[in-house]
């Protein structure tokens, strides 16, 4: 009997998963707060979020063609940074906003770091955070939409304000292009908990924690409403499922998640209630990127069999 | 080169106490909103500097070995206290913007760092060179810093001085820069840029006939750079 048997060494088990069929499912699954917030504002959203991914592409590829690096404009991590500020602009800012917005993400915040992988923030949340601290007058500038109020329903609840859940959660809404609509978000991250190409970890305990943190210091005690309110508003969604779980800049150990999605809430909840404006999301996010080196040193885990000894 | 030019050469572009030593970061990244600002503190620390070494490099033989650090403390403090006085006296509007980092000079590391570093084993000339030199390093620095922060940051040009200019209306002023975020940035773009150009300077003094590898080089022994590349 002569078989041939085929003596390897490990792994002997080869996914077939890359940066880029992961990074298309992410873009697949930011389809729906896409599509929606262009049906909420028009043509106009739709060019704002090609500006940025058309910007982030070119600046990456000018980026590695000058520097003589490999290119990396095909695996679709520069169009899913572009997509993401997109979706996080308020939907009439002028087009160069989202231009110079998609050049610092990519040049600044990816590139000059050593590129895919290496970024010590999530580039468009950076991005987004640069436009708002540069310009606070168009980063903050909502229109007025069916004669609704031009506030998005976060100011609008820190004014005291009644708002509309049922418009918060499909998105009728006022905001920034892809924050508006919760259920179309949820729906991308359904998606991409099915495919697995995100872990229920980090965004389950960042939204538990940040409702906690509400319920204790908001001021309205066990109002569901206004808790549901809360997790509805904002950036909160789309910053939880779809920023928080970025590969490069969230912790790769189990227990780290659970420490990062607990800071998110924690401190999310600390702008929100506290900070200079109704939203804090983006700030939340970039702090705790920061972070990750920190949490993921403290949380590595203990090889196999060496669980009884301390610090190995 | 004359040694009294070789101590300027040193400070202004040698050893740069900012863009190549990196040391008194915090007044270069606090207070370089605009030109003017950068321009006053780096010329209020060169003043400080100037005279802090000369009156340390003549007293180096007087000063206890234990307690020089002290001694220089006390020595930096009264003239930083004098400098004080005088901006508060005749540049009101500097004094309004260095704030509390005028005062802050007393513990800028440049300054003890060229008092312990150069100033107490060196002749008093020599010296006060060497603090002219790291001072006009160091003010040119916080200049440029400070251009291109004002610049991006709230389109003028100057602002503060005699040749104000401002940008047309037409440019939005990107204000992160005139923030501390901006501080980062421009520091580190510069730093980066001076650096690109000394990888190239260094690139063309090659040693004729080197091929980079020191390893199979006949001449390894002779070559001041060898081991370098």
């Amino acid at each position: 009997m002569r078989e041939l048997w085929n003596v390897s060494s490990s792994p002997h088990v080869r996914s077939h998963e890359g940066t880029k069929n992961l990074m298309l499912d992410v873009a697949l699954a930011l389809l729906p707060a896409t599509a929606f917030g262009v049906y909420r504002f028009g043509p106009y959203a739709l060019c704002l979020i090609l500006v940025s991914v058309g910007f982030a592409l070119l600046t990456e590829y000018v980026f590695e063609v000058w520097t003589g690096r490999e290119n990396t404009i095909m695996d679709g991590s520069a169009l899913v940074t572009g997509l993401l500020l997109g979706l996080n602009l308020p939907p009439y800012v002028p087009l160069w906003i989202a231009m110079l917005g998609s050049i610092f993400a990519v040049l600044v915040v990816k590139q000059l770091f050593g590129g895919i992988g290496q970024n010590i923030m999530n580039p468009a949340m950076a991005a987004r955070c640069f436009l708002l601290i540069s310009f606070a007058g168009y980063m903050n500038d909502f229109p007025v939409l069916d004669g609704m109020s031009s506030v998005t329903p976060l100011t609008a609840m820190r004014n005291g304000e009644a708002v509309d859940l049922a418009a918060m959660f499909t998105g009728l809404t006022n905001g920034t292009i892809g924050e508006i609509s919760t259920l179309a978000i949820l729906l991308g991250a359904l998606y991409l908990l099915i495919k697995k190409v995100i872990d229920w970890v980090i965004p389950v305990t960042y939204l538990g924690t940040f409702a906690v943190f509400m319920l204790i210091f908001g001021g309205h005690g066990a109002d569901p409403y206004y808790l549901a309110a809360q997790l509805c508003g904002g950036g909160l969604m789309i910053g939880a499922w779809f920023m928080a779980t970025d590969y490069t800049t969230s912790p790769i150990t189990e227990k780290g998640r659970v420490v990062y999605g607990i800071l998110l809430g924690v401190l999310t909840g600390i702008y929100r209630l506290w900070g200079a404006s109704a939203g804090g999301v983006s700030y939340a996010l970039i702090f705790c990127n920061l972070l990750v080196p920190l949490i993921e040193r403290v949380t590595i885990p203990k090889p196999f069999g060496w669980e009884g000894q301390k610090n190995g | 080169m004359n040694s009294y030019l070789e101590r300027l050469y040193n400070g202004i572009v040698k050893e740069n106490p900012t863009f190549i030593l990196m040391l008194g970061m915090c007044p270069t990244l606090a207070v370089t909103t605009s030109a003017f600002n950068g321009l006053g503190m780096g010329l209020s620390t060169m003043a400080v500097l100037v005279v802090s070494n000369l009156l340390i490099s003549a007293l180096r033989q007087v000063i206890p070995d234990k307690v020089r650090i002290p001694a220089y403390i006390v020595i930096v403090a009264s003239l930083v206290t004098i400098v004080q006085l005088l901006i508060q006296a005749y540049i009101p509007a500097l004094y309004e913007a260095l704030g509390i980092y005028i005062p802050l000079i007393v513990v800028n590391c440049i300054i003890l760092g060229r008092a312990e570093a150069y100033a107490s084993k060196n002749p008093p000339m020599l010296a006060v060179f060497d603090g002219l030199g790291m001072g006009l390093g160091f003010s040119i620095a916080l200049t440029c810093i400070g251009f291109f922060r004002e610049l991006i940051g709230a389109g003028t040009v100057l602002s503060g001085t005699p040749f104000a200019y401002s940008l047309p209306e037409i440019y939005e002023p990107v204000s992160i820069f005139v923030l501390a975020p901006g501080a980062f940035l421009v520091l580190a773009l510069i730093i980066a840029f001076l650096n690109a150009m000394n990888i190239q300077n260094n690139g063309k003094k090659k040693v004729e006939g080197c091929d980079g590898s020191c390893g199979t080089c006949g001449k390894a022994e002779t070559c001041s750079d060898a081991g370098k590349r």
